[in-house]
């Protein structure tokens, strides 16, 4: 049903590779023998005297489900617009596929096959929900101003295959009935799906997704949980910010605990909800 | 008769030359939301870059290189496309009020250029000569009215069709995204300066083209033409029209000029001879009221901006047909 980065399902094969990874506890050795997904080597950043983000470092391998779980104000969504591209670091390296993409944009940083969704959701409200999807692709010969006149049949071709892509998307996020309406119109919830098939229309090998579960209501919380791992199931790498212990705890075989900008804790997450550190930190006291 | 049906061919010839202007302005502004204060400057670059080269050589004058007017008019396309490119570029992140300031005084600067540089552009006295297309048949004034309808008519049309395709495409939905929300369109890899830019500079070709078409049917360009009550004009006509909506665009060309023209007639017929100078302001008063009568009573325009998806989403309540159902949101 769904296809992702890679076509189709390679699931087996992409779970093993995130159990061995969260089994590794050598970050080093890891990255040696093959190039991780995301590898963030001590990465600063500061906002006036405050480090937002202090020396923080943090390896996903590939296929790997990663949570980033840590109090309000710990830096993670910092993070994740240092990883995205949208901050530039003061200090530290920020690596895709082995690539430093230190010195890229955004938008090159999607094109090596990075996207993210955003903790409030931001579909554009007046486009109907498949004209959103379709903005995201990469790579659209339609883009440019002339090839629109000078290369139709190719831009038909990409736009077809698009519109299909599409509707298979929203057909797995059982966003199609709503395919032709606005945006603006889209429950809490289904902005969230929104984004996450925007984010999927380009066909990611690194997915960052800041609060999915975020003001989402218990039935489609499920649902989304379940619509992630499958995602991951699919091949691609996930990064999850998230409150919701219980979307962690069923998603993410290894999560890492963030701070006041730092590394707290990381392993296995049952161990790590257990953590007395973490539990001072982050739970406030209260049992996982 | 004869007479209502010339004047009917010039008057529509003006407004599509208007049209073709507003074109440029609506992707700029409704497709792209880019806010350009400025229209009157390109309009006269490409007035003023066409009659130069297709102008016959004159004593005193630099340019006159008698180049046949298709040439001048691509040539003018190509002026305003490089210009508002160069000039998007050096505003950088081409914001709102950034930018409306910039084209303003790019405007006035235009301006004040095409009066002062006389060797260039005639200065004060305007360009004369230019050459008229279906000259041959000025002998016949509605011969000749109606040949340039026709022609005019047949420019602004594939300048409409190539816009539409345009707004249809890939290119024009990523303009949409970013004008509802830059920071996501970001986010999914779009290079908002890079589409801003290219926008700008499609805008800038086309109302450089408008101001060419017009040069050549009235055959004399000065300064005074574009004065920035033109830029008022054009503004006026896409809000009214329906800003995002192309068809919107010609149609409020059409409307607006046509209560130019006939507030120009009515106070011409009304007011009394030595208070025609004066009267002629009503006209930017009654312009100014069309635009509040419209802004309340029909915010969108007369026809508002539609609903568009791609060509090829036919479908699932979304098709084409739908698009053509459904022109308001």
């Amino acid at each position: 049903m769904f296809r992702g980065a890679h076509g189709g399902c390679k699931a087996a094969a992409r779970c093993d590779a995130a159990a061995v990874s969260a089994a590794a506890k050598e970050p080093k050795a890891r990255a040696e023998a093959s190039a991780p997904a995301l590898d963030v080597r001590d990465v600063s950043i500061a906002f006036g005297g405050m480090k937002a983000v202090d020396a923080m470092s943090l390896v996903v391998e590939a296929g790997e489900l990663l949570g980033l779980i840590g109090p309000n104000g710990a830096g993670k969504s910092t993070l994740f617009n240092l990883v995205a591209g949208v901050l530039r670091p003061d200090a530290g390296t920020v690596r895709l596929a082995g690539h430093d993409v230190g010195r890229e944009d955004a938008s090159r940083r999607i094109g090596r096959g990075l996207a993210r969704t955003f903790q409030i959701p931001r579909p554009f409200g007046g486009m109907s929900v498949l004209e959103n999807m379709l903005v995201a692709p990469g790579g659209q010969v339609g883009e440019g101003l002339l090839a629109n006149f000078l290369r139709s049949r190719e831009v038909a071709r990409q736009e077809r295959q698009a519109v299909e892509r599409a509707r298979e998307l929203l057909e797995f996020l059982q966003l199609s009935k709503l395919a032709g309406e606005d945006a603006r119109i889209l429950s809490g919830g289904q902005r969230k799906l929104l984004e996450l098939g925007r984010a999927l229309m380009s066909e990611p090998q690194v997915l960052l997704l800041d609060e999915p579960a975020a003001g989402v209501n218990p039935a489609l919380l499920d649902f989304i949980i379940e619509r992630i791992a499958e995602i991951n199931r699919s091949g691609i790498t996930v990064l999850l910010i998230e409150h919701n212990m219980e979307m962690v705890a069923r998603l993410c075989p290894r999560v890492m605990v963030m701070a006041a900008g730092r590394r707290l804790a990381e392993g296995r997450t049952e161990e790590i909800t257990r953590d007395p550190r973490v539990v001072e930190a982050y739970l406030g006291g209260a049992p996982a | 008769m004869i007479d209502l049906l010339g004047y009917g061919a010039f008057f529509l010839t003006i407004a599509l030359s208007y049209a073709i202007i507003c074109l440029g302005l609506n992707v700029q502004w409704g497709q792209a939301g880019l806010f350009n204060v400025g229209v009157a400057g390109f309009v006269a670059i490409g007035a003023y870059v066409s009659g130069l080269l297709t102008t016959p050589a004159l004593a005193g004058r630099v340019g006159g290189f008698s180049l046949p007017i298709p040439i001048g008019w691509a040539a003018a396309m190509v002026a305003g496309a490089v210009l508002s490119y160069a000039l998007g570029w050096l505003t950088i992140r081409l914001r709102s009020d950034y930018l409306a300031i910039t084209t303003f005084g790019f405007a006035v600067t235009a301006q004040l250029a095409a009066l002062n540089l006389e060797r260039l552009t005639g200065g004060p006295f305007g360009m004369s000569f230019i050459p008229r297309p279906f000259s041959a048949f000025a002998a016949d004034p509605l011969r000749f009215g109606l040949f340039n309808l026709g022609l005019v008519a047949l420019v602004l049309l594939a300048m409409f069709l190539a816009v539409e395709r345009l707004s249809s495409s890939p290119f024009g939905r990523v303009l949409r995204a970013i004008r509802e929300d830059e920071t996501a369109a970001v986010s999914l890899g779009k290079d908002a300066k890079h589409f801003r830019l290219k926008a700008f500079a499609l805008g800038g070709a086309l109302m450089a083209l408008g101001g060419a078409v017009q040069a050549h049917f009235i055959g004399f360009i000065a300064p005074d033409n574009y004065l920035p009550l033109l830029t008022f004009q054009v503004w006026t006509m896409l809000i009214v029209g329906g800003s995002g909506n192309n068809l919107g665009a010609v149609v409020g060309a059409v409307v607006v000029w046509a209560l130019w023209a006939v507030s120009a007639s009515a106070i011409g017929a009304l007011v009394p001879a030595d208070q025609q100078a004066r009267g002629a302001s009503l006209q930017i008063v009654l312009i100014g009221v069309a635009l509040c009568v419209i802004l309340l009573l029909r915010p969108r325009g007369l026809i508002g901006e539609r609903r568009t998806i791609s060509r090829f989403a036919d479908g699932r309540g979304d098709t084409r047909w739908r698009r053509l159902r459904r022109p308001d949101r």
